[in-house]
């Protein structure tokens, strides 16, 4: 097989060696010289360039027909509605832009290939022109620059909610673990180098504050909807990043470091599951599914890794199943508390 | 090195070209004129091929691993040849070698195609050319320079065989993935080798860098003011002091890296619990080491942008016939560009754990680059506008670039934004944004540059109709590849998976990776055709005339042998800009820089 293949290039080789030898024969009989641009290849490229535009554009048409609905589904996050909106019109604001400059580029390549007839201006500049198309952009970026920073300042803030459920997510090379803060509301320190078998976490368990926490979830963690959530990373060896994009929210892991990330789920996972536009959605996912023999699935939000992080990047993932408010507590009356698992052992 | 000035060096110059007629006995060895060559020609040349060689290798590794993202698990026979049994066994890709070609594909990619490619060929060829110099400052760096190039060449590509794989940490190499052995197996003896064959890199990139400086600053032929120069050496100019000031900050950041890894340092660890034990490293930070690679980084993106623009704005005047469209405002935009550049690296680092309140004020400064960005864009369209096009395939190229330009900066507006960055932060939209505005439009960039200027390089003519198949595949392919990428990253595909299929929520994706994918494929064939014509034209192709395209800039003048010196009698004296195409009451559609002014003309822009 490889032999044949490699057969077929030598012979493919050899045959263009072949007809390239018959026009170079050919082309001493000729005036003009190969590489000499004519009126003939002027109009055509000129053309050429016209029907690539109209072909460009109606690619981007297809796509954004065909694949906007494979988009993530409207945030289920209260700070998410808001980058939604500020998304949507940067995205109006540049596919104009986009067409527009495309436009003018493609067409004028056409407008003005190099016919017998054409004759080239000699201009070398536009002062007002080159005002006008300084300052319009810089206008337009001001708004998007004190939009873009006004709800940043806002998502990033520190939290301050006092009924807020503060989460922890400690990365691993290649899973998730989450912890709660128990009844004191306090995490309790941490200490890498008490991580072992039955202290997965590196909690320090010296640490009083400690003793109540509901630690070592693992697969799925539980929050509850219209509640502020706090987020709390740490990293046991490589940065990783929480990336839950149904939520809009995303932030490294950093050994060493604590990082933080605040969101408020607007919607529960039982609410999601019956979104018109999750119904579309995984309807589809289940038709794709089916082609390749995979059983059906359901719509649950998920934590992701989102920075390369070794071998089985791919495949680091916890569910987050968004509860209302009585099924998140009795959840979490089932969890046991970290001086409890120890003590256990 | 500053005190040499070129009339000296003229003095010199002509002494010894009497010299050589006197006894006629001046023959070079093969070893003097085609290995340690000290003239900017060859060594112009010597820096291209490397960069062939290494795009190839770069692009095969792309097409590899694009096809075990769009058919995860199927068995290629492709694979198992390229990668052997160890790692690509029955012909499905190891995780740990995927990991392994994204990480060369972008470095070399970045670092020796579009740095060192593109940079060391058309800064070499073009500089002493165009400002009218026997050759550069000092040949004998400039030798150096490649010479680096190479053995960094050969020690990247040589990490490749090592048997636990090259380094795989991705082209960024954060630690502690790539600090650590255990993390990944490319962070044994592959990352070393990458290590040290950047340190390798940037010297390369140093010495050609401060020595394209000198040769701007003090070499010029009488004439030759700054404000005279084509933009293709303002471009130059500003990308090698981008290069000198940026580059030695990576050194630093790898070499930290280096002592983290070998000597147990811990700039960048701390916290570390890894193969069932905890590490001693405490204090380090990881976002040390991206705040000091993305100093460089992002000066990087327009180093490699920068002489893309340049070697465009020469070639769609010229291929126009028309001046370029607001020469000074493009002069301007560059320095605005180059010194922004390096206000803007923290944009990368929005979700790392960097004060928001720093993150804003990159991202004012990031968007206000967009200007003079657009103030670019906006004068090649306009440089069109009226022009009477002759549609080489330079100029098919360089049309390409400015549609990438555009299409890949808007995203730009976008990611700037950190409110926005939030959600698609190393997803497929980036990957998308990147690959478009900065690797598309360097690469037509430097493939105008390529079809320009080979009858200077190998006084012979590519031949134009295979330039002309070669650019509709690249362009529609290439579009076809990154285009589609947007919408992965819309759907909140991560960078850098193995496979998108462990997660049900991508399931539905699978078509759009069958279309980058099979688009990647044809363009990658395509190249066939150039490189077919860049090899055959180089011993087959028509000999060039004197002036193929009818353009006014000085390397025009010089004869069509590649000879010591370049100009074999005095130097050429310049009266005028490089830009007098169809200025009105002049025979021909072009003036060569050195005719002089008639009475009472107008010089330059100033109408």
């Amino acid at each position: 097989m490889n032999f044949l293949v490699l057969l077929a290039i030598v012979l493919l080789v050899i045959a263009g060696h072949q007809l390239l030898r018959v026009i170079e024969l050919s082309r001493g009989l000729k005036k003009t010289k190969e590489w000499q641009i004519t009126e003939t290849d002027n109009n055509m490229m000129g053309k050429a360039m016209l029907t690539f535009m109209i072909f460009f554009f109606l690619f981007f048409f297809w796509q954004v027909n065909r694949w906007m609905d494979r988009s993530l589904p409207p945030s289920a996050s209260e700070h998410g509605v808001k980058i939604d909106m500020l998304w949507d019109y940067n995205m109006y604001l540049i596919t104009v832009v986009f067409i527009i400059t495309n436009f003018f580029l493609f067409w004028f390549a056409y407008k003005y290939r190099g016919l017998k007839t054409t004759k080239a201006s000699f201009i070398t500049h536009n002062n007002k022109l080159e005002m006008a198309w300084t300052i319009i952009p810089a206008v337009v970026l001001a708004f998007i620059i004190i939009f873009g920073l006004k709800f940043w300042n806002e998502i990033m803030e520190d939290a301050k909610d006092p009924n807020r459920v503060v989460v922890e997510l400690y990365a691993k090379q290649f899973d998730w673990s989450a912890r709660y803060a128990g009844k004191d509301g306090k995490l309790g320190e941490t200490d890498y180098r008490q991580i072992d078998g039955s202290n997965a976490m590196g909690m320090d368990t010296t640490d009083a504050a400690g003793f109540d926490d509901i630690a070592n979830i693992k697969n799925e963690f539980h929050i509850p909807v219209n509640r502020e959530i706090e987020l709390v990373m740490r990293s046991r060896d490589v940065i990783h990043s929480a990336y839950l994009p149904h939520f809009r929210a995303q932030m490294n892991c950093v050994p060493g470091m604590i990082t933080t990330f605040k969101f408020k789920p607007t919607k529960t996972t039982v609410e999601m599951k019956n979104d018109p536009y999750v119904v579309k959605m995984m309807a589809g996912i289940n038709a794709q599914r089916a082609k390749f023999g995979k059983d059906p699935v359901e719509f649950d939000y998920l934590l992701l890794c989102n920075k390369i992080c070794g071998a089985s990047h791919y495949n680091m993932q916890m569910n987050v199943i968004v509860d209302t408010e009585a099924d998140y507590n009795a959840w979490m009356a089932k969890q046991k508390v970290f001086k409890s698992a120890v003590a256990a052992k | 090195m500053a005190t040499v000035k070129n009339s000296e060096l003229e003095k010199e110059h002509l002494a010894h070209h009497d010299h050589v007629h006197d006894h006629d006995d001046h023959e070079e060895s093969f070893v003097s004129k085609y290995v340690f060559s000290m003239d900017h020609k060859m060594i112009s040349r010597q820096f291209l091929i490397t960069a062939i060689v290494m795009a190839v290798i770069a692009m095969t590794m792309s097409v590899i691993f694009r096809m075990q993202l769009a058919w995860p698990g199927e068995k290629f026979g492709f694979i198992n040849a390229m990668l052997g049994d160890k790692w690509g066994k029955d012909g499905i890709l190891d995780p740990n070698m995927y990991l392994a070609l994204v990480t060369i594909h972008g470095t070399i990619m970045v670092f020796f195609v579009l740095t060192g490619g593109l940079s060391g060929t058309f800064a070499n060829l073009l500089i002493p050319y165009q400002v009218g110099a026997r050759d550069m400052a000092s040949g004998f760096l400039n030798m150096l320079s490649y010479w680096f190039f190479f053995a960094s060449s050969v020690i990247m590509t040589a990490s490749l065989f090592i048997d636990d794989g090259p380094a795989s940490a991705g082209w960024t190499i954060y630690p502690p993935l790539s600090a650590l052995p255990e993390a990944i197996p490319g962070s044994k003896l592959g990352m070393t080798l990458w290590l040290f064959s950047m340190t390798l890199f940037v010297v390369s990139s140093l010495l050609g860098g401060i020595n394209y400086v000198v040769t701007v600053l003090n070499l010029r032929t009488k004439g030759m003011k700054m404000t005279r120069m084509p933009l293709t050496v303002w471009a130059f100019l500003i990308t090698a002091i981008l290069g000198v000031l940026s580059f030695p900050v990576l050194v630093s950041c790898v070499v930290l890296l280096l002592c983290d890894r070998s000597l147990g340092t811990s700039f960048y660890l701390s916290d570390i619990y890894i193969g069932g034990r905890p590490l001693d490293n405490v204090g380090g930070s990881p976002v040390l080491f991206e705040h000091l690679f993305w100093f460089l980084g992002h000066p990087e993106v327009y180093i490699v942008l920068l002489p893309a623009l340049g070697i465009t704005s020469e070639v769609i005047a010229t291929s126009s016939r028309k001046p370029i469209f607001g020469y000074r405002a493009m002069i301007g935009s560059m320095l605005a560009i180059g010194f922004l550049s390096f206000i803007v690296w923290g944009h990368h680092m929005f979700m790392t754990g960097m004060n928001p309140f720093l993150g804003s004020v990159f991202v004012f400064t990031t968007l206000l680059i967009a200007i003079p960005s657009a103030v670019k864009a906006f004068n090649y369209i306009t440089t069109m506008w009226k022009g009477n096009i002759q549609f080489t395939p330079a100029m098919l190229f360089s049309i390409g670039l400015v549609s990438s330009f555009i299409t890949g900066g808007v995203t730009g507006i976008i990611l700037a934004d950190s409110t926005l960055d939030i959600n698609v932060h190393d997803t497929y939209f980036v990957v998308a944004h990147f690959h478009i505005v900065m690797g598309l439009s360097a690469i037509f960039g430097m493939f105008a540059g390529v079809y320009h200027w080979f009858p200077k390089m190998f006084l012979r003519m590519m031949n134009k109709k295979l330039g002309y198949v070669h650019f509709w595949i690249t362009l529609t392919m290439a579009y076809g590849v990154f285009f589609p990428m947007h919408f992965l990253g819309l759907a909140g595909v991560p960078r850098r998976y193995y496979t998108n299929s462990n997660f049900p929520m991508f399931d539905n994706l699978v078509d759009i990776n069958e279309i980058v994918t099979i688009c990647a494929i044809i363009g990658a064939l395509g190249q066939g055709v150039f490189l077919f014509n860049f090899f055959y034209s180089i011993f087959r192709g028509e000999k060039a005339p004197q002036n193929p395209w009818n353009s006014n800039t000085l390397e025009w003048t010089t004869p069509m042998a590649n000879i010591h010196g370049n100009w074999p009698g005095a130097l050429p004296v310049v009266h005028r800009w490089a830009y007098d195409y169809s200025k009105p009451g002049k025979e021909k559609d072009f003036v060569v820089q050195t005719v002089p002014l008639e009475e009472g003309e107008q010089d330059g822009d100033s109408h």
